[in-house]
C-alpha cells in the first residue's frame, strides 16, 4: 500500500534522500533548493540515516566534493539552484566526462541578470550540452518519483553519467499538495546497492580519474558519452518499466495529453503542463481538438519519438522557459523543430517564451496559445517563428 | 459545486499568513481532501505585503498558476485595505474575511465597490484573550475555514488538536491557547 500524504516539492525530494540513504551528500545552501539539505542534515542529526553530510564553501566545491566521492565509489548527491549551478559549471562538463553517476536535485530558478529568486529554466538550460541527463518535473509526485529513478538510470553500467533532476523553483518546490509515497523497503529493494566496477579506493585494481587526455584521446572520450547518452534512452524506458511494477505509475519519455486526434498541441515542460491540462480539457468541452506533449526527458533529447507523436498534428506550440538570445528561438523550440525537420513534419511550429524569471502561466495564457494556433490552422493569420505571452502590455 | 474552493490569503511578512495557508491545506488533508497550499515569494521582508494560496478539492489539483478569481480572500492586517486591490477579482458569490476591531459599515467602503459577502473578524482580541500574544493566524484560519464552510467544525477542531500536538510538540503549553484561539473565533466572526 502506498503512503498518502501531503509535502512540497523539496520535502518529498528530501523524503525520497532519506529512503535511499545515499553515502555522501556535501551541499551548500541557494534558495530555492536550500530545504533539501536542510532537511536531509535534520535527518542525519536524528540519527534517521546515516548519509556523510559536508557542509561546504560553495557550489564549486560541493559539486567537487560529489565528484570525489562519487569517484572514490560512494553513492553521491547534492542538491542546488540558478547561480549555484553556474557557480558549478566546469565541473558539470568533469562529472560527465569521468562517467561519474551522481545526482543533483536542481530547483530551478533564473540565472541573475537582473537578479530573481523565482522559477524558470535558464540555469538547467545552461546546462543542456554539458553531458547530464535531464529530467524533468510537473508536480512534488513527479519530482519524487524522477529521483527515485535517478542513481538507478545513473548507476547502470551501460549509462554511467551524471543525472540532473529538475523541478520548478517555489511553484512545485515551495507548493504543499497531496501525494502518494512508497514504502521505504520498495524504495531501497528498487534502488538497490551501488557497486562499481571501478573506483579510485579499490587497492585491488589501481586507477586514474580525470587524467590529461589532448587531442589523440579527448574526441574519443566525448563520443563515448554520446553512446552513454544514446543507452541512456534504453535504461530510463527500462527503469520505468521496474517503476510502474511498485508504483502503479508510469512514466516514459514524455506524456500524451488528450494528442491521439488533436490538431492543435503545445510542447512544455515542467508545472506548467498541469496548467495547460486544465486549458485542453476546457476547450476540448468545446469541441476543440486541442493536446499537449509534456517532455519530461529532455537529455537525451528523444527527438524521433517526439515528432513521431506529433504527426498528426497541424500546429505546434513549443514553449521554452528560458531564452537561449539566439534571436531565432529558444533551447526546446530549436531541438524540437530540428526533430520535426528530420521527420519531414509538415505542422506549423512557433515557439513561445514563456513563464521566465516566475512570469505566472495561467490556463489563460495556455488557451491563448491554442487560439494563435487555432488561427494559424484555419488561415486566419501567418504563423511565426517566436514570440512571448504574459508580457506587460 | 465548482470544481475547487480557491482562496487568497493577503498579510504581511511574519504574520503568519503563509503558515495559516499550510495548516488549512494540512487540515483539509486530513479530511480526504486534494489540497494545495503555497506562497507567492516576492521580496522577503518583515512587514511587507505577501500572498499565499489555498486551491481545496474532491479531485486531484493539476493547475499550477497563482489565483486571480479567487472564491474567497483572507486579510490578516487590515492596514493592507489601503495598499493592495484585496478584493481583485473576487467572486461576488463568495466572500471575504477581515481581520479588525473596526465595525463593518467602516470596512465595507474600502473594498472597491466588492458586493459579495463581507465578514470581520478581531483577531487581536481573540489572540490576546486566550495566548496574551499577538499571533493572527490561528483566529483568522478558524474564521476562513467557518466562513467557506471547508468543514463541520469539530472536525476541524480535532483535526487542529491533532496537528498543533505536531507542530508544537516541544512547546506542548501553547496547544490549549491555540485550540482555545480558534473556537473563540468560531463565534467571534460575523
Amino acid at each position: 500500500m502506498s503512503i498518502r500524504e501531503r509535502m512540497s516539492g523539496n520535502e518529498a525530494v528530501a523524503y525520497a534522500i532519506k529512503q535511499i540513504n545515499p553515502d555522501v551528500m556535501p551541499a551548500f545552501p541557494i534558495t530555492p533548493s536550500t530545504e533539501i539539505p536542510q532537511m536531509v542534515s535534520t535527518f542525519i542529526a536524528n540519527g534517521e540515516i546515516d548519509t556523510e553530510f559536508i557542509p561546504v564553501e560553495s557550489e564549486h566545491s560541493s559539486m567537487s566534493a560529489t565528484m570525489g566521492a562519487s569517484a572514490a565509489g560512494a553513492r553521491a548527491l547534492t542538491a542546488t539552484s540558478s547561480c549555484g549551478l553556474a557557480y558549478m559549471w566546469e565541473l558539470l562538463y568533469v562529472a560527465a566526462s569521468d562517467r561519474l553517476p551522481v545526482v543533483l536535485a536542481l530547483v530551478n530558478r533564473a540565472l541573475t541578470g537582473p537578479i530573481n529568486i523565482n522559477c524558470d529554466h535558464s540555469d538547467s538550460m545552461g546546462a543542456r550540452d554539458a553531458g547530464w541527463i535531464q529530467v524533468y518535473a510537473e508536480n512534488n509526485q513527479e519530482a519524487y518519483d524522477n529521483f527515485i529513478q535517478s542513481f538507478k538510470i545513473a548507476e547502470h553500467p551501460d549509462v554511467m553519467l551524471p543525472f540532473m533532476a529538475c523541478q520548478d523553483g517555489f511553484i512545485t518546490s515551495h507548493a504543499v499538495e497531496n501525494i502518494e509515497l512508497i514504502e521505504t523497503d520498495k524504495v531501497k529493494n528498487f534502488v538497490g546497492a551501488y557497486e562499481p566496477d571501478n573506483f579510485l579506493l579499490n587497492s585491488e585494481m589501481p586507477m586514474a580519474v580525470g587524467p590529461y587526455a589532448n587531442s589523440p584521446f579527448y574526441m574519443e572520450t566525448k563520443m563515448n558519452q554520446r553512446i552513454a547518452m544514446q543507452n541512456a534512452k534504453k535504461v530510463i524506458l527500462q527503469v520505468a518499466e521496474e517503476f510502474e511494477k511498485i508504483s502503479g505509475r508510469k512514466y516514459g519519455f514524455f506524456e500524451e495529453y488528450r494528442l491521439d486526434d488533436a490538431e492543435v498541441a503545445i510542447v512544455i515542460m515542467g508545472s506548467a503542463a498541469g496548467t495547460t491540462k486544465d486549458a485542453v480539457d476546457a476547450l476540448r468541452e468545446n469541441g476543440i481538438k486541442a493536446g499537449l506533449l509534456k517532455l519530461r526527458v529532455y537529455r537525451p533529447f528523444p527527438g524521433e519519438e517526439i515528432a513521431e507523436a506529433l504527426k498528426n498534428v497541424k500546429a505546434i506550440a513549443i514553449m521554452d522557459r528560458a531564452e537561449s538570445f539566439s534571436a531565432y528561438g529558444g533551447p526546446l523550440g530549436s531541438d524540437i523543430k530540428s526533430a520535426l525537420f528530420d521527420a519531414k513534419s509538415t505542422a506549423c511550429a512557433v515557439n513561445y517564451f514563456y513563464g521566465i524569471g516566475g512570469r505566472d502561466y495561467t490556463t489563460d495564457s495556455a488557451t491563448s496559445v491554442y487560439n494563435d494556433l487555432l488561427d494559424i490552422v484555419s488561415g486566419k493569420s501567418e504563423p511565426c517563428n517566436f514570440k512571448y505571452i504574459g508580457l506587460r502590455k | 459545486m465548482k470544481k475547487n474552493i480557491e482562496i487568497r490569503w493577503h498579510g504581511r511578512g511574519g504574520q503568519g499568513a503563509k503558515t495559516a495557508a499550510l495548516l488549512l491545506a494540512d487540515v483539509a488533508f486530513n479530511t480526504g481532501m486534494h489540497v494545495q497550499g503555497f506562497p507567492e515569494y516576492g521580496p522577503e521582508r518583515m512587514g511587507a505585503p505577501i500572498t499565499a494560496y489555498n486551491r481545496i478539492g474532491e479531485a486531484p489539483i493539476r493547475v499550477h498558476s497563482n489565483i486571480y478569481n479567487p472564491d474567497y480572500v483572507v486579510v490578516v492586517d487590515e492596514t493592507l485595505l489601503s495598499a493592495v486591490d484585496v478584493t481583485n477579482g473576487l467572486s461576488k458569490e463568495g466572500a471575504i474575511v477581515i481581520n479588525t476591531a473596526r465595525p463593518k459599515e467602516e470596512i465595507i467602503p474600502l473594498l472597491n465597490g466588492y458586493s459579495g459577502q463581507v465578514f470581520t473578524i478581531d483577531a487581536r482580541k481573540v489572540s490576546m484573550a486566550t495566548l496574551g500574544k499577538y499571533f493572527p493566524n490561528s483566529p483568522m484560519l478558524a474564521s476562513i475555514v467557518k466562513v467557506a464552510n471547508i468543514m463541520n467544525q469539530d472536525i476541524f477542531l480535532s483535526q487542529m488538536e491533532a496537528s498543533y500536538k505536531h507542530k508544537f510538540a516541544k512547546k506542548p503549553e501553547v496547544i490549549e491557547g491555540n485550540m482555545n484561539a480558534l473556537k473563540m473565533a468560531f463565534e467571534e466572526v460575523q
